[in-house]
């Protein structure tokens, strides 16, 4: 990128140094045919068979580079997680950058390079994009918003109301990793050993569902973590969720700065972990195509779905000690800004 | 929990065989002293590592753990957010503070509630960040809510030595801290409260030294334990508890002699002293405690934030709150009428709800289901 030391008003305000920029900055990295028609709208090819599935988000990570992602990467993964755990296939993705001016150039390339990562290793192309810049002092840095498009395959039906009392809970890797690597780097305490786990869902996903085993639902447990996303989706179906406390994935750095921050990891976001939902025959098989791929190696049984129980909390952990302890839905937010 | 590389617990303090081998123990220590017994923890972490790991259910029912006032924010009382609150909407001036104190509800609102609305109220992890505010903000006034017992004052008197050593002279401490001897003696001498042993604060007693509790059996008769926040620790604790009672000699025993020694930190404690002078406090739900506080010396009065004039009116106490009573220990969080109805976790009407360390909110996030049957 030429000359591009700090972001300026003018850098989204539609003249030549907006031009500058998408030729510069975001074509030879995101390059693709419907992008580089660079018109009104992405004029895409036909959707391939099956239902298709929309999603967006937005990203406020504060600080915007951590170890193991930035703002760019984290966007894409995602909005590619979203689709991949509803048993979409990811095909497009739309791009939107808020920059605050004054940003350095470098940064932004740091994001435009990682976005452009996370489509190749999802296998999507990012087909629109759009920047906008606001006065110094108005905004954080970057902001991202993105929107998503995947196919569902024919045939394919996954979601809540498929789960049943008796299913097994599966997670694909250690929890806590993205939520506790990003406050760890606000507070001057990131170290070896600690990274974001923030990865493209894609392969991972399809691999479970391609492996033969019923996989009746899939979430990503972002914000919130894995208690939340277990409180949400028993909630929805009236079953209780019991969870394994020694079965639960953590590693030692990430417990550390959990228990130095005073953070409960089932409550900390993953960015590249997947909960998977399993009919109990098929949950060793589940467990095999998990562990079979390389990123879910350290996948594991965490528990199961229960019959549901008046007045009693929706999930609960079963603690090493042997007594139960409910895990209720977070008030407030514990920890802001993480996604 | 595990890790993929190698088991992650926390060693043999966290060990299930020891806990469940503990819990047998204290049943048959219990079951031979043949009268029930109620023991009070007096230290937020204690509370929250009792309701983690679900000790009260591996207890026999004849033992009652019971919380008293151990969450600086709990018994911080609305006065002082009151004050913090008009220093926050002055201009020019800057409010950190640690994280739990945004949602404590004031007369009128919260810190939480002066930040959206234009307030300027910064969190930090560490006092000595709030110095560092200060540097970069030299047209500001800074200042740090100082809320906590003998641990969190240390760190402060530290902030306050960076900030005279390196003439940072628009750092102010609004000092709201509390030392814990004075409330326990207070408990102990209250006729409403009964209780037949204490869990001692183990982070405290590694600045004041376990010798700091030897009244509470001495003068008092009860027994007391020393003890830390892994699951063994607390189960050791209250089995000991039990054999002093049952042998009928109270004492001081520490259990936590990996950190804890009988005259503590004199290092942390002088230069507390540097700074801090006792003070009567009033405690949330207790009153004034003669000399329970600490504020700072006169001749630091241009780091005393409480010198700063600001309208503050009387303080308004939540109407139909018994966090005063699940303080003393008397009455357990549920019996309040407000409890998980109009106080919860979301919307917290006393400060015992609203600090992830207080009495009401571990009970609420822990123990609540339990009243009903299992979790």
């Amino acid at each position: 990128m030429k000359d591009l030391d700090r972001i300026l008003l003018a850098h989204g305000g539609g003249g030549k140094l907006t031009a500058q920029l998408v030729r510069d900055a975001f074509l030879p990295a995101l390059g693709n045919p419907a992008l580089a028609a660079l018109s009104d709208a992405a004029i895409l090819p036909e959707l391939p068979p099956g239902r298709p599935a929309l999603t967006t988000d937005a990203f406020v990570v504060d600080p915007p580079v951590f170890p193991g992602g930035d703002l760019g990467y984290l966007s894409v993964c995602g909005t590619v997680n979203d689709l991949a755990v509803s048993g979409a296939k990811p095909l497009w993705l739309t791009w939107a950058l808020i920059l605050e001016e004054g940003l350095e150039g470098g940064m932004l390339e740091t994001f435009v390079a990682g976005a452009a990562r996370a489509a190749s290793e999802a296998g999507i192309s990012i087909v629109a994009g759009d920047t906008k810049v606001v006065p110094k002092g108005k905004g954080d840095k970057a902001f991202a918003v993105t929107a998503g498009l995947g196919i569902v395959p024919p045939g394919s039906d996954l979601g809540d109301h498929r789960i049943e009392e008796g299913d097994v809970l599966l997670v694909s890797g250690p929890i806590a990793e993205h939520g506790a690597t990003v406050v760890a780097c606000r507070h001057g305490m990131a170290g070896p050993g600690l990274a974001s786990d923030c990865r493209p869902l894609a392969s991972l996903a399809s691999a479970l569902l391609e492996c033969g085993a019923e996989v009746h639902a899939m979430h990503d447990p972002t914000r919130g973590g894995v208690a939340t996303t277990c409180n949400e989706v028993a909630g929805r179906r009236g079953l209780r969720c019991v969870i394994e406390e020694s079965s639960v994935p953590l590693r030692r750095e990430v417990a550390a700065v959990c228990e130095l921050l005073g953070l409960d990891p089932l409550y900390v976001a993953c960015e590249g972990r997947l909960l998977a939902w399993v009919a109990a025959r098929d949950a060793q098989r589940a467990l095999h195509a998990l562990k079979s791929h390389p990123q879910g190696r350290d996948a594991a049984i965490l528990g199961g779905m229960e019959p549901g129980r008046e007045g009693a909390s929706a999930v609960v952990l079963k603690t090493r000690y042997g007594s139960n302890r409910p895990l209720d839905y977070l008030a407030g937010s514990e920890v802001p800004r993480i996604c | 929990m595990t890790s993929p590389e190698a088991p992650y617990d926390r060693g043999a303090f966290g060990d299930p065989k020891a806990v469940a081998g503990l819990a047998a123990r204290i049943e048959e220590a219990a079951r031979n002293l043949g009268r029930p017994a109620t023991f009070m923890e007096v230290c937020g972490t204690h509370t929250n590592a009792i309701a983690a790991a679900g000790l009260r259910r591996l207890l026999p029912r004849s033992i009652r753990l019971i919380a008293g006032p151990g969450c600086p924010v709990c018994v911080t009382p609305v006065g002082y957010v009151d004050r913090a609150e008009a220093l926050a909407r002055r201009s020019g001036t800057i409010v950190c503070t640690f994280g739990d104190m945004l949602r404590v509800p004031s007369s009128t609102g919260s810190l939480e509630r002066v930040r959206a609305e234009g307030g300027d109220v910064r969190v930090v992890y560490s006092p000595r960040d709030a110095v560092d505010m200060a540097r970069r903000n030299p047209s500001h006034r800074v200042v740090f809510l100082g809320v906590g017992f003998e641990t969190t004052a240390p760190t402060v008197a530290a902030a306050l030595d960076e900030a005279e050593a390196t003439a940072v002279s628009n750092f102010l401490v609004l000092s709201g801290h509390k030392v814990m001897p004075p409330p326990l003696r207070a408990l102990a001498s209250d006729p409403e409260v009964a209780v037949d042993g204490l869990l001692c604060p183990g982070h405290v007693s590694v600045i004041t030294g376990w010798r700091a509790f030897a009244f509470l059996s001495e003068e008092y008769g009860l027994a007391a334990v020393v003890v830390g926040f892994t699951p063994t620790d607390v189960m050791r604790g209250v089995l000991d508890l039990v054999r002093q009672m049952a042998e009928g000699r109270p004492e001081v025993v520490n259990l936590y002699s990996r950190v804890v020694t009988a005259d503590g930190n004199t290092r942390a404690k002088a230069l507390v002293e540097r700074y801090f002078t006792p003070e009567d406090q009033i405690w949330r739900g207790f009153g004034a405690i003669p000399a329970s506080g600490l504020g700072l010396r006169p001749e630091f009065a241009h780091r005393d934030a409480s010198l700063i004039e600001v309208d503050v009116c009387d303080p308004v106490e939540p109407e139909g709150c018994r966090c005063g009573e699940v303080l003393k220990g008397s009455i357990n969080p549920p019996e309040c009428p407000l409890f998980g109805r109009e106080c919860t976790h979301e919307s917290p009407v006393g400060a015992c709800m609203v600090s992830s360390e207080g009495t009401c909110a571990a009970w609420y996030r822990h123990e609540r289901f339990s009243q009903g049957g299992a979790p």
